[in-house]
This record gives structure tokens, C-alpha cells and sequence, in this order.
């Protein structure tokens, strides 16, 4: 990744095998960067995929998701010694509350 | 995404620490739920285990999972489990809170649940105030057992059940719970939220942590209503279902605080420590074995004793305390011995009877269908069971003469006014007593000791108890004078 290029606050990690497919995080994503995939997973469920940029790492995504982990959030951290400080105190916050 | 990239960024939403990470069920499915696609007790779920893991309480949480879609909760939640039989929930769970006060007791239940089956349960854990947390998941419909009408399906819903539509007129009106339970002094806490859209999830989010943390301060009471989508029963895709929810059904429910007495809460009081276990037997005044085994030695029955007693008279002659007494007696003499009353539900002036077995051997029912020794308090009782004493058996009969048409050459009669006699001792009412005395004379065997401690135990008022011995031994005289004559 170089300075040019402007790195996204959020990046989502969808977990294909736990992903049922439901598509209430495609109808939950303010900035609409989630979509069912074309292929079917292994159960047969068109899963939700990742459009790659745009994340800007709400969780609201997460939070309309009724699987535990098939969604996780991630958000953009200043330098590594900030990513440790959060990564050992835990999650941050609650998802800040835009409509769609 | 190289993991170069995924280093610069930190998780800030992900599986919460209350989830297993892998879910005891079929072994090809350990790393989903079994909820449909867009189901919305998995967002329930979710949330609630959110709140147990903002909470620090994981350690300490005990749900109570229902009877329905979201039976499972064990699968999921890494906390202290119990699954409740429908409905029972509340019950299970006030249990559970009062028996571990510091535990935080958390109840799971869908609206058929909560709202049918188990409406009497929570209507009273409510009432109370329990210091417990109740999340009840409203989808208007019993998923589980494939969409049959709810208390709380909407009017015009259909559902297996209602094929046409609800209809107030034969299925009533929709149950609103929150509202309802609203309305008593015992709740602290009743809001109903939704998952009809981004700011609803939010706010059911801020909900459950609420509720949940009202007990972690010892608050009371506090019960979250979460209108919840069921797209498989709804027969809607989860995105429709959910729309659902919040243009549809949030018409009949509306969204909104119902209860909220946080601010005048005291955190409430521990319920007062149970006896323990050894401290029981005295308060229930059960002697323990070993000083049993001591009273019975010196009460121990002096002969074989095999008694198949039937007592009958009017409600409020002493049928039952007599037969108790003779039974209790028997307990106290080593014996083995039931006691079986039946009566009809009058207090007073229906008739009663009661079966009493006193024996060395073990007894194989508690019914005398062929006493030998029918104690008759008045004449229908006579009439009732003469029939069935057994040749070579007694009649005990409370008056004065015994009608001539009962007379059997078989058994043996004892027929004397034991009321009259009982009244010029000092009360009509120890009748019983005298009859008993008689009684006993006739079974012979029981000694007066065992009679004594059992009275004693029964009868608590002292003035009562030295007229019943008085009548006791009246009886006793009475049958030896009328015998001596014979
Ligand atoms: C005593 C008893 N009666 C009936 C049932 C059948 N039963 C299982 S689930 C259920 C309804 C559950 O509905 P609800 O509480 O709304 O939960 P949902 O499945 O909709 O989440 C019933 C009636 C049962 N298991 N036990």
C-alpha cells in the first residue's frame, strides 16, 4: 500500500461458512459496500461478500447480522502501538447509530 | 488481503467473548446456529451476549432458556445454563436468583412462551419484582412448532391456526405484555424495542444492556420486549420480514419505555438465608432417626399388630384426627402405617372418611375397602360401610342403639352415645377421642406412650390435649365395662 493511495477507516471480514445468506447486512450497510455473492457456499447459501473499498467500519453490518462471528469489523488504526493498545483493552465503543 | 494490510486495522466488532467459540451440536454444523437465514433470535442473541461481555458478568450469568425456535441457548452462550419447561421460565429462573443471589439471572422467552402457556408465571414473577432479567422475543406467531397463532399474532395475521385471519371475535384481541405487566407495582424496568431497522437494532442494543444491568445493580424487575422478525413462518424474505416488523407489526405494538422506576429503585434486599439442610427436620418437628429408633423402643407395639381401620362421620366430627392420631401412634410404636383422608370439598357438614393401616409388614395399599374395625360417627357413615367389615371385625358406633337391621352375627359391636358421653367430660367435640380410646382397647397392643407423643404432636393446645387424653381413657373404660358385662 503506498501514501497515495487513501486507505478505507473500515475492512470487513465475512466468514463464508457461517453466512447464511439472509442479506440483512447488504440492507443494513450505510455506504452500501456489501453484496450476495454469485457463487453458493457449501450449505448452498449465495453468501454476503466484501465489495473490497468503502468501509467505513460503523458495525452496523454486525450488529443487523444474526450470526455470532460471520461478520467481524475492522477499523483502520493510527500505528501498530495504537492497534495493541486497542487490540488489549479490548472492543471499542458501540457502532455509532447512521440510518440507512 | 495480505495480512500486511489487515495489521494496520483492529477488530472492533467481532464474535462476543460469551459465544462458544464452536457450538456443541451436529458435528458438521459446530460453526453456525440452527436459526433460519434473517432470524431474529440470533440478533437477540447477539445482543444479549454484547451486553454480557460490556458487563464483565459472563462468570457469573445463568440464562434460562424456553421452550421454542430458541431452545438452544446452551449451544451458544458460555454462561451457566438451564432450560426451563414451557412457559416456566420466571419460575426457573426466581429460583434460581434466590438461591444464588449473586448470580445474574437472565430469562430467554418467545411470545408463546411467555404470553400462552407461561402467562401465569410471568405475570407473577413481575408482580413480585424478582431481581431478574427477562428478554422476551415477540415474532407474533409459535415458530418452532411451524406457525400456529400466538396470544400476540396481530388481527387479520394468519397463521395455521387462524387460516382466515385473526379474528377478535373468537380468538380475542393481540396481548400486549408490556403494557400489561406495566401496570403492577412490581416491575422496574419494561421497554419494548424492535428489529425493524439500523436505529431500532441500536436501540434494542442499549435496551437489553439496560435491563441487564439493572440487576447487576440489584434493581428488580426489568423485562425487554423485542419485536422480532420470523421470515421462514412469516413465509417473507428476511429483508421483507424485517420491514415487517417495523411497518406492520410496530402499528399494534408501539415502541417505547412503559415502566422505568430506576431512579426511585433501592437495590433490593437479599431474601433471608435458608435453613440449612440439618436445621429442616426440626422445623418441620420430624424427630431423627436416631431418636426414633430411641422413642420406639420404649413405645414398641407389645403384640402383632395388622389394623385396617375405615373412620367415617360428618366433616367437623374428627374423622381425620382421629385416624392421624392412630396413625401417628403407630409411627411412634415402630409400625409401618398409612393415613388416607377423603373428603368431599365441604368444610364442614359433608361427609368424611378416612382409611388408616397400621402393620409389622410392609403395606401394600393405603385403601381399606374391607376394614376390621369401622368406626361409625353417625348412621349414614354406618350404613355406608357396614356391609364391608369383615367377619369376626369391629363396629365402633356413635349412638345408642345400633339399628337392628345392620346387626350381623359376625362382627362385634360397640355401640355407645360418644358424643353425649364426650359433652359431659367438658366438649361434645372430643367425641373422636373417646371413640379412639375404645378403639384402641380393641387393637390392644399399641402402648399408651406412643398414644401420648402422637397427641401430643397433633394436638398443641394444652387444654385440648388433656380433654382428648381424659376422653381417651373414658373410651378405654367404656369398652372394658361394656365387655365385662357381655
Ligand atoms: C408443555 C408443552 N406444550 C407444548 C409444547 C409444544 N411447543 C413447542 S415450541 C411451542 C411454541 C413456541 O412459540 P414461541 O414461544 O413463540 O417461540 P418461537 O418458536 O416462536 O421462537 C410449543 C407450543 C411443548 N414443547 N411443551
Amino acid at each position: 500500500m503506498t501514501d497515495a493511495v487513501k486507505r478505507d477507516r473500515g475492512l470487513l471480514k465475512i466468514d463464508d461458512q457461517e453466512c447464511k445468506g439472509c442479506g440483512l447486512c447488504v440492507e443494513a450497510c450505510p455506504p452500501r459496500v456489501i453484496a450476495l455473492g454469485e457463487h453458493l457456499n457449501h450449505y448452498g447459501y449465495r453468501t454476503a461478500v466484501y465489495a473490497g473499498t468503502g468501509c467505513t467500519g460503523c458495525g452496523i453490518c454486525f450488529m443487523a447480522c444474526p450470526e455470532p462471528g460471520a461478520i467481524t469489523v475492522m477499523r483502520a488504526v493510527a500505528n501498530r502501538a495504537a492497534a495493541a493498545a486497542i487490540m488489549s483493552t479490548g472492543q471499542e465503543g458501540s457502532p455509532s447509530c447512521a440510518s440507512n | 488481503m495480505s495480512s500486511e494490510q489487515f495489521s494496520e486495522y483492529t477488530v472492533v466488532h467481532g464474535r462476543a467473548k460469551s459465544f462458544y467459540e464452536r457450538y456443541d451440536r451436529k458435528p458438521e454444523l459446530q460453526h453456525q446456529t440452527h436459526f433460519c437465514p434473517g432470524c431474529g433470535h440470533g440478533i437477540v442473541h447477539k445482543l444479549l451476549a454484547r451486553a454480557i461481555d460490556e458487563l464483565g458478568i459472563q462468570d457469573r450469568t445463568i440464562l434460562v432458556g424456553p421452550v421454542g425456535c430458541s431452545v438452544f441457548t446452551y449451544y451458544y452462550f458460555d454462561v451457566g445454563n438451564v432450560q426451563a419447561a414451557h412457559g416456566r421460565c420466571p419460575a426457573v429462573a426466581t429460583a434460581m436468583k434466590r438461591s444464588r443471589p449473586a448470580g445474574i439471572v437472565i430469562g430467554y422467552q418467545g411470545d408463546g412462551d411467555l404470553s400462552a402457556i407461561g402467562s401465569a408465571e410471568i405475570l407473577h414473577a413481575a408482580n413480585r419484582g424478582e431481581n431478574i432479567t427477562i428478554i422476551f422475543v415477540n415474532n407474533a406467531i409459535y415458530s418452532m412448532t411451524g406457525g400456529q397463532a400466538a396470544p400476540t399474532t396481530l388481527l387479520g395475521q394468519t397463521s395455521t391456526t387462524t387460516p382466515e385471519g385473526r379474528s377478535a371475535t373468537t380468538e380475542g384481541y393481540p396481548l400486549h405484555v408490556s403494557e400489561l405487566l406495566a401496570t403492577l407495582q412490581g416491575p422496574v424496568y419494561i421497554e419494548r424495542v424492535g428489529l425493524g431497522d439500523n436505529k431500532q437494532i441500536a436501540q434494542a442494543n442499549r435496551a437489553i444492556h439496560r435491563a441487564v444491568e439493572n440487576q447487576v445493580k440489584g434493581l428488580g424487575f426489568s423485562l425487554i420486549e423485542v419485536l422480532s422478525p420470523c421470515p421462514t413462518i412469516w413465509k417473507m424474505s428476511a429483508v421483507d420480514s424485517q420491514h415487517w416488523v417495523r411497518d406492520v407489526m410496530e402499528k399494534t405494538y408501539p415502541l417505547g419505555v412503559f415502566c422505568d422506576r430506576t431512579k426511585e429503585a433501592q437495590p433490593r434486599r437479599l431474601p433471608p438465608e435458608p435453613p440449612s439442610l440439618e436445621a429442616i427436620p426440626a422445623i418441620l418437628d420430624i424427630v431423627n432417626d436416631d431418636s426414633a429408633e430411641a422413642s420406639s423402643a420404649a413405645n414398641k407395639a407389645t403384640k402383632p399388630i395388622d389394623l385396617h381401620v375405615r373412620v367415617a362421620g360428618f366433616g367437623g366430627q374428627g374423622v381425620l384426627l382421629l385416624g392421624e392420631v392412630l396413625a401417628e401412634a403407630g409411627l411412634e410404636a415402630g409400625l409401618e402405617v398409612s393415613w388416607l383422608p377423603s373428603y368431599g370439598p365441604e368444610m364442614r357438614s359433608g361427609t368424611s372418611n378416612c382409611h388408616v393401616r397400621l402393620s409389622d409388614e410392609t403395606i401394600d395399599s393405603p385403601l381399606v375397602t374391607a376394614p376390621n374395625i369401622l368406626v361409625a360417627m353417625n348412621e349414614p357413615s354406618l350404613r355406608k360401610f357396614d356391609k364391608s367389615v369383615r367377619p369376626g371385625g369391629w363396629i365402633i358406633y356413635n349412638g345408642e342403639t345400633f339399628p337392628t337391621d345392620c346387626v350381623r352375627n359376625d362382627v362385634h359391636v360397640l355401640a355407645l352415645p360418644f358424643t353425649q358421653i364426650a359433652h359431659e367430660l367438658g366438649s361434645a367435640r372430643a367425641g373422636n377421642m373417646v371413640m379412639l380410646g375404645a378403639l384402641l382397647e380393641v387393637a390392644n397392643g399399641l402402648p399408651q406412650s406412643s398414644i401420648d407423643a402422637a397427641l401430643r404432636r397433633l394436638v398443641r393446645n394444652t387444654k385440648w390435649f388433656e380433654l382428648d387424653e381424659l376422653a381417651l381413657s373414658r373410651g378405654r373404660e367404656l369398652f372394658r365395662e361394656s365387655f365385662q358385662e357381655v
